[in-house]
């Protein structure tokens, strides 16, 4: 019985979870959209520098881990692709599964790092200091002035770098091609460009539109429930980090099932 | 103010009026049936001990925290049973200052004091800026709208809290700890605030604190709260002059019994211990 009511407990839990998350993105998604034509403006200024940081400051670190991984994705298939004679598939194969699958995870486990983390971080330090409270006080919604400029950020730069992630893996790719598969630089380019279907590049950018919503539903949510004590911070960052990787596969799955069977692959 | 006074103007401007107020945090009940008044113009200091609950009842008069049962009545509305939009009509007539002075770490002190006429006016940018100057003037910190929060003292801090507080003329200002963490000359500074603050504008101020020096300095009318209950209500005289056992005790600075002999006994070993 105990048992029973255990599992009970979580599923609840679960589902308030979850539920909380779809409130939380909800609200700061009407705040984007629909608030500005209700005569409560968008912080664009807020939402240009969190793109900022979340966008153009990410550019170095996810250039070189996304160049590493289209290299090792190139020598790992052709580790395979050699036995069939078939090394000059290795641009398809790279290309595919970067701008298909590695491109947007890859890009939103960097992203999850650097700013799923640091979502939680800064609103969970506000919430100890009472800088949350102070907002309500001032009749300042707190998902209006915080959380709404971050949706704007991530939804917008999430594609934006997964693009740059995309090119950056079939970049170090090449780099095996060239060297090993007997391909010119230019060839190499050439083959991953038409191996390449819209439908592959587009899937892969829905996907990481909703690693945006999730990284930033996530993050602001875990900052939202810190409770008091500076060490609580630390541990809604480290909730908000292991949560989002977990959700973020999740939607992958869900997507990539939902694309294979409804877009015939 | 006479008894006299107080007995007219409570029937003719009330201000807040707290009724059979309850809170609970999950299955604890921190407050048990508060009721008070506090009149137009008046300064009502909110005295306890920790964990009495006077924190909670503050942040529930603010509308931070939501009352189990009961009423709270702030300008002719219950505010413990109205929609989110009208709360906010409210609170744009109220000012908080912040035990930690809650200003925005990421932005300057004149953008922090400006916030809520940004927010809630479409007042012109160079108006905001003598608003601003006017109310950091108010505060006595003129010329600091440059500086950020953390190059700050902690009393300019509060100062400043205070400034953001009167930003939007609040009819009613409350205060959470006004003398926390600072020395008592600052202390005694923002004291002195809340006393000019008082006699300028007119305002209705409370304050929730746990130092009597400042208590007696600044109040027209004393609660004091223990374990979630109030156990006085009266004018500073009246308190001084109290011969309540739990008054005598507060405000007299006795420990519980528990406590003191918990303290003799720590002080008998470590004394044993240093003696050769």
């Amino acid at each position: 019985m105990d048992f029973v009511s255990r599992i009970g407990g979580s599923v609840i839990n679960t589902l308030s979870y979850l539920g909380a998350l779809a409130s939380l993105g909800g609200r700061a998604t009407y705040y984007t959209v629909a608030g500005p034509f209700q005569g409560k403006p968008l912080r664009l200024h807020r939402a240009v520098s969190q793109a900022m940081d979340v966008g153009v400051r990410a550019l170095p670190i996810l250039s070189l881990i996304t160049f590493f991984i289209g290299l090792i994705l190139a020598l790992q298939s052709a580790y395979e692709l050699r036995r069939f004679g078939a090394i000059n598939l290795v641009a398809t194969a790279v290309a595919i599964s970067m701008s298909r699958e590695l491109g947007p995870l890859i890009t939103a486990i960097v992203v999850i790092g650097r700013s799923g983390s640091a979502f939680a971080a800064e609103i969970g330090t506000m919430k100890v200091t009472e800088e949350i409270d102070a907002l309500e006080t001032m009749a300042i919604s707190p998902v209006h002035f915080l959380v709404a400029p971050k949706f704007l950020a991530m939804i917008v730069m999430l594609p934006c770098l997964t693009i740059w992630a995309n090119s950056m893996g079939i970049l170090g790719g090449s780099l095996f091609g060239v060297a090993q598969a007997d391909f010119t630089f230019r060839r190499y380019i050439q083959a991953s460009v038409d191996s390449l279907l819209l439908r592959d590049i587009v899937t892969g950018l829905i996907k990481s539109v909703m690693f945006g919503i999730t990284i930033t539903a996530v993050g602001c949510l875990e900052g939202l429930s810190t409770g008091a004590g500076a060490e609580e911070v630390g541990r809604s960052t480290t909730r908000a980090v292991v949560m989002s990787i977990f959700l973020v596969v999740l939607v992958d799955l869900v997507f990539t099932v939902l694309f294979f069977f409804v877009g015939g692959g | 103010m006479t008894l006299e006074d107080t007995s007219v103007s409570m029937e003719t401007d009330t201000m807040i009026s707290v009724r059979d107020l309850r809170v609970n945090y999950g299955d604890r009940e921190i407050l048990h049936g508060i009721n008070f008044d506090v009149n137009r113009g008046e300064t009502l200091v909110i005295l306890g001990g920790s964990g009495s609950g006077k924190s909670t009842l503050l942040r529930t008069l603010v509308g931070l925290e939501k009352p189990s049962s009961g009423e709270i009545w702030i300008k002719g509305k219950n505010i413990a049973a109205i929609p989110l939009a009208e709360m906010d009509e409210i609170r744009k007539k109220i000012g908080m200052s912040f035990q930690g002075s809650a200003l925005f770490g990421s932005m300057t002190v004149g953008e922090n004091v400006a916030l809520p006429l940004r927010e809630h006016t479409k007042l012109e940018d160079s108006t905001i800026e003598i608003m601003l100057r006017l109310k950091l003037e108010q505060v006595g910190l003129q010329g600091f709208e440059y500086y950020m929060p953390s190059q700050l003292s902690g009393g300019m801090k509060k100062r400043a809290a205070v400034a953001r507080a009167l930003a939007m003329d609040p009819e009613i200002l409350f205060f959470d700890e006004p003398s926390a963490g600072l020395d008592p000359i600052i202390a005694a500074g923002i004291d002195q605030l809340i006393l000019e603050l008082k006699q300028a504008f007119r305002m209705t101020i409370i304050v929730v604190t746990h130092e009597l020096a400042s208590a007696y300095l600044i109040a027209d009318r004393m609660i004091l709260i223990d374990k979630g209950n109030i156990v006085a209500n009266a004018t500073a005289d009246e308190m001084r002059a109290s011969t309540q056992p739990r008054v005598r005790q507060f405000l007299d600075r006795v420990a519980e019994p528990e406590l003191a002999r918990e303290l003799d006994y720590l002080q008998m070993l470590t004394q044993s211990r240093r003696s050769p």
